[in-house]
């Protein structure tokens, strides 16, 4: 049980940051708004990781003006804009929607509708299909049937 | 027609292997610049020690001319196997070069310069964080920006220049560039 629980408050703790106690601000709520601005901010030479998760050079720069301008403060879209501005959309981990990214966003809610439409209209098919009493025999296959079950009445009586 | 129904998941999958197979070629190391067309960032920066005339590097130089700006820093690899086609170039006197020293301790980019040589026409020192690199939207070094005459960012460079890239890609745009009014 002990384990179990250990297991489960390790699960709670933050993950640890690359950023250094010593680039770290004083004031607590400044620097928890770093860290999760920083979070989203792609680190431009390591492709997929935040600049709080990177020990990159340039991430640390960055760590550092981000702290710089909420210090000097700087609202958390002027931060953000400001980072845009130099660096484009590609350093926003989350990217912002806009008609540029439409597909990207609703790309997948499409084909998944799509997908719900057809298996909708497959099922409905097949249940009017059972539904429906099969059309009568033509005379031909009539023909056909009456001779297979005369072929076999013979067969059984021999 | 129902029949065409089938060729639905089929038409799906060309388009998704269309893109998948167009994303393979990309280069992800490739980051458009948001800065084209836009004015050179508000800088002034500090001469490195013991270089030049001792008046670093300012926005307002890069007006008036079309200039190159090449970032680099004494601890950059790449820069040195750049510098002797920087030199070639500043030896033809072709375009005005302005250096700034990333992410460097002045005192050792300049014994960095003293060693290899000196191309640039004016340095500026920009030691960490490498705010003017920053404002610059500088992921790596080296890098090179052409600003026109009115100071404003027309191309960007990521790596070093070689002798075939400023043939055939940035002489041409300074060319260009040289023959607008």
């Amino acid at each position: 049980m002990r384990p179990l629980l250990v297991l489960f408050l390790l699960c709670l703790t933050a993950p640890a940051f690359a950023a250094d106690p010593a680039e770290m601000l004083k004031d607590p709520v400044l620097e928890h708004r770093a860290q999760v601005l920083g979070r989203d901010l792609r680190c431009l030479v390591c492709q997929n990781e935040s600049i709080e998760d990177s020990n990159a050079d340039l991430a640390r720069d960055l760590r550092v003006v981000v702290r710089e301008r909420i210090q000097q403060g700087d609202s958390d879209e002027q931060v953000m804009s400001f980072v845009v501005d130099r660096y484009g959309d590609y350093v926003l981990l989350r990217p912002p929607f806009k008609t540029t990214t439409l597909v990207l966003w609703l790309g997948p809610v499409v084909l998944l509708l799509l997908g719900l439409v057809l298996v909708v209209v497959f099922y409905r098919r097949r249940q009017t299909e059972a539904a429906s009493p099969p059309p009568p025999l033509s005379a031909e296959e009539q023909r056909r049937l009456d001779a297979v079950l005369a072929a076999k009445e013979k067969d059984s009586r021999s | 027609m129902r029949k065409l129904y089938y060729l639905i998941p089929v038409a799906v999958f060309l388009v998704l292997a269309l893109f998948f197979f167009k994303g393979l070629s990309l280069d992800p190391h490739h980051i458009p610049s948001v800065l084209i067309d836009r004015p050179v960032p508000q800088m002034a920066l500090q001469a490195l020690p013991g270089h030049g005339d001792g008046s670093g590097l300012t926005t307002e130089d890069l007006k008036g001319k079309v200039s190159l700006v090449n970032i680099f820093g004494s601890w950059c690899i790449s820069c040195v196997q750049e510098h002797p086609v920087l030199m070639q170039i500043a030896a033809t006197k072709r375009v005005p070069i302005y250096g700034i020293d990333w992410r460097d301790e002045p005192e050792k980019g300049a014994e960095w310069l003293r060693r290899h040589g000196d191309p640039y026409t004016k340095v500026g020192a920009d030691p960490a964080p490498g705010r003017a690199a920053i404002d610059f939207g500088v992921t790596g070094a080296p890098e090179s920006f052409i600003v026109d005459r009115n100071g404003i960012i027309r191309y960007k460079l990521t790596g070093p220049i070689t002798p075939r890239i400023w043939q055939e890609t940035l002489l041409p745009i300074i060319e260009h560039l040289e023959a607008q009014p």
